[in-house]
Parts: structure tokens; sequence; C-alpha cells
């Protein structure tokens, strides 16, 4: 499926995914998982990719097989390599706390497999494979 | 999203329901950027109604915390906090940033 890259369809792709997960059998809590990490994608990909274009859009495709849900969202926005996020310091105080890469480290906390290929050609897909507990 | 500011002798209990991600969360951290505007600084954020929250939305009450506790002239406390969202707050390593309770009865004398 394709969406407007702006955060008010936020709630449509978390809908959607939540949709396809609750027919493959999974339960609230990774229902719940599935969408922030969805969100969280979703969000970055408008704001950093897009920059806040309000033309652009993503494709967004939710599919399970067996027990394996894999969520994918490529866009032709700025090129995304995840080694040049930095972690967040989960221990540094509420002075030093950064906020920069939470998203990220929500989605590789939230799914067992989070993968960005970028290529100038076809932009960036990212994957990201959760399988039912 | 809905936001509601109630404001007590010694401090403002913020109610905010339904659902705070990238969309809504401006207009959450405007709920809470009013209360500091108008000098009030020791805040409890009822989450009752609160169905989703996202990291946006962790940014706004990380923001707010810090404002709040400059100078030692308050906090931000959470209040009835959903499992899920507990969850993922746990997840980003928020909850000892913030003191919760369970009561919002509790937490406003709490000030």
């Amino acid at each position: 499926m394709t969406f407007p890259a702006r955060f008010d369809f936020l709630d449509e792709i978390r809908e959607f995914v939540a949709q396809v997960a609750r027919e493959g059998g999974f339960n609230d809590k990774e229902i719940y998982s599935l969408q922030l990490a969805a969100d969280e994608a979703a969000s970055n990909i408008i704001e950093h990719a897009y920059a806040g274009d309000p033309d652009a859009d993503f494709d967004v495709s939710c599919d399970v097989y067996g027990d394996t849900l894999t969520i994918t969202m490529r866009d032709t926005g700025k090129p995304f390599n995840p080694s040049n996020v930095k972690l967040p310091n989960l221990k540094a105080g509420l002075s030093e706390r950064q906020i920069g890469g939470l998203g990220l480290y929500l989605m590789r906390k939230l799914m067992d497999e989070v993968h960005y290929i970028s290529n100038p050609n076809t932009g960036n897909l990212l994957t990201m494979i959760k399988r039912r507990g | 999203m809905e936001v509601t500011t109630q404001e007590f002798k010694h401090c403002d209990l913020i109610k905010v329901k339904g659902r705070v991600d990238s969309s809504t969360a401006p207009e959450f951290s405007k709920a809470l950027d009013k209360a500091n505007e108008n000098g009030r600084f020791k805040i409890a954020v009822e989450m009752s109604e609160l169905e989703y929250m996202s990291s946006a939305g962790f940014r706004a009450l990380l923001a707010s915390q810090r404002n709040c506790k400059r100078y030692n002239r308050g906090e931000v406390v959470l209040v009835a906090v959903p499992v899920r969202i507990r969850e993922a707050l746990e997840l980003a390593g928020f909850t000892e940033l913030f003191k919760t309770f369970d009561d919002p009865v509790i937490a406003v004398g709490s000030f």
C-alpha cells in the first residue's frame, strides 16, 4: 500500500499493520509492538528521508507467512545508513539524555530483525521481521 | 488525542487521552509548555485513557521534565500508565526518569 509521507497517516499505517497481525494470530502485546515499530519507521521516513516534503509518498507492505510477520517500507528519499545513527545512552541522566536514535533503537528492540538497504537507484528498503511468541 | 489541564493548588493535572504520535505530539507538548508559561512546573500527566504513545510523545515528556526540574522548581510525574505504554517507556529507559503513581489523587497530593 502507498501512503502519503505525512504524520496524519500514521494512524492508518498502524491500523493496517494491526489488522494483518490480528489475522495472523499475533497477541495484543505483539500487535502493540508491531504498531510502534511501524510508526517509528514511518515517522523516520517522513521526517528524515523526505524532510517533510508534503507531496512525497512511500510503500508499506505487511505479510504473515506461518508464524512470521514481515513489514517492508520503501521510500525514494534521502539515503539512510543506520550505522550513522548514534545509539541512545539509556543510562544517561536527565540532562545528558539524547533523544535522537530512539525510534531506531525501539524498532530493533521490538522486532526480531531490522534490515536497511539503501540503493541510489531504487531508494531505501527497510525490512522488519517479528515471529509470533 | 485530547489534552485537558486541571489546575490544583500545588500542581497541574494534565490528562492526555487517545493516541500520541508524531502527528499529535506537538499539541501534547504545547499543553506541557503552556503550564510552564503559566509558571506551573509541578505536573502530573494522567494517562488512564491513553491508548498509544510513540517516541514522539516520550520526547515531549523528556523536554518537559528537563524544563520542570530546572532550578529544582518542580517535576513531571506520570499517573495510571497503561501496561503497553509502560512497557515501551521501560524499553526506552524512561521509567527511571519519571516517578509513577497509580492514583491521580495520590499523585496530586505528592507535590
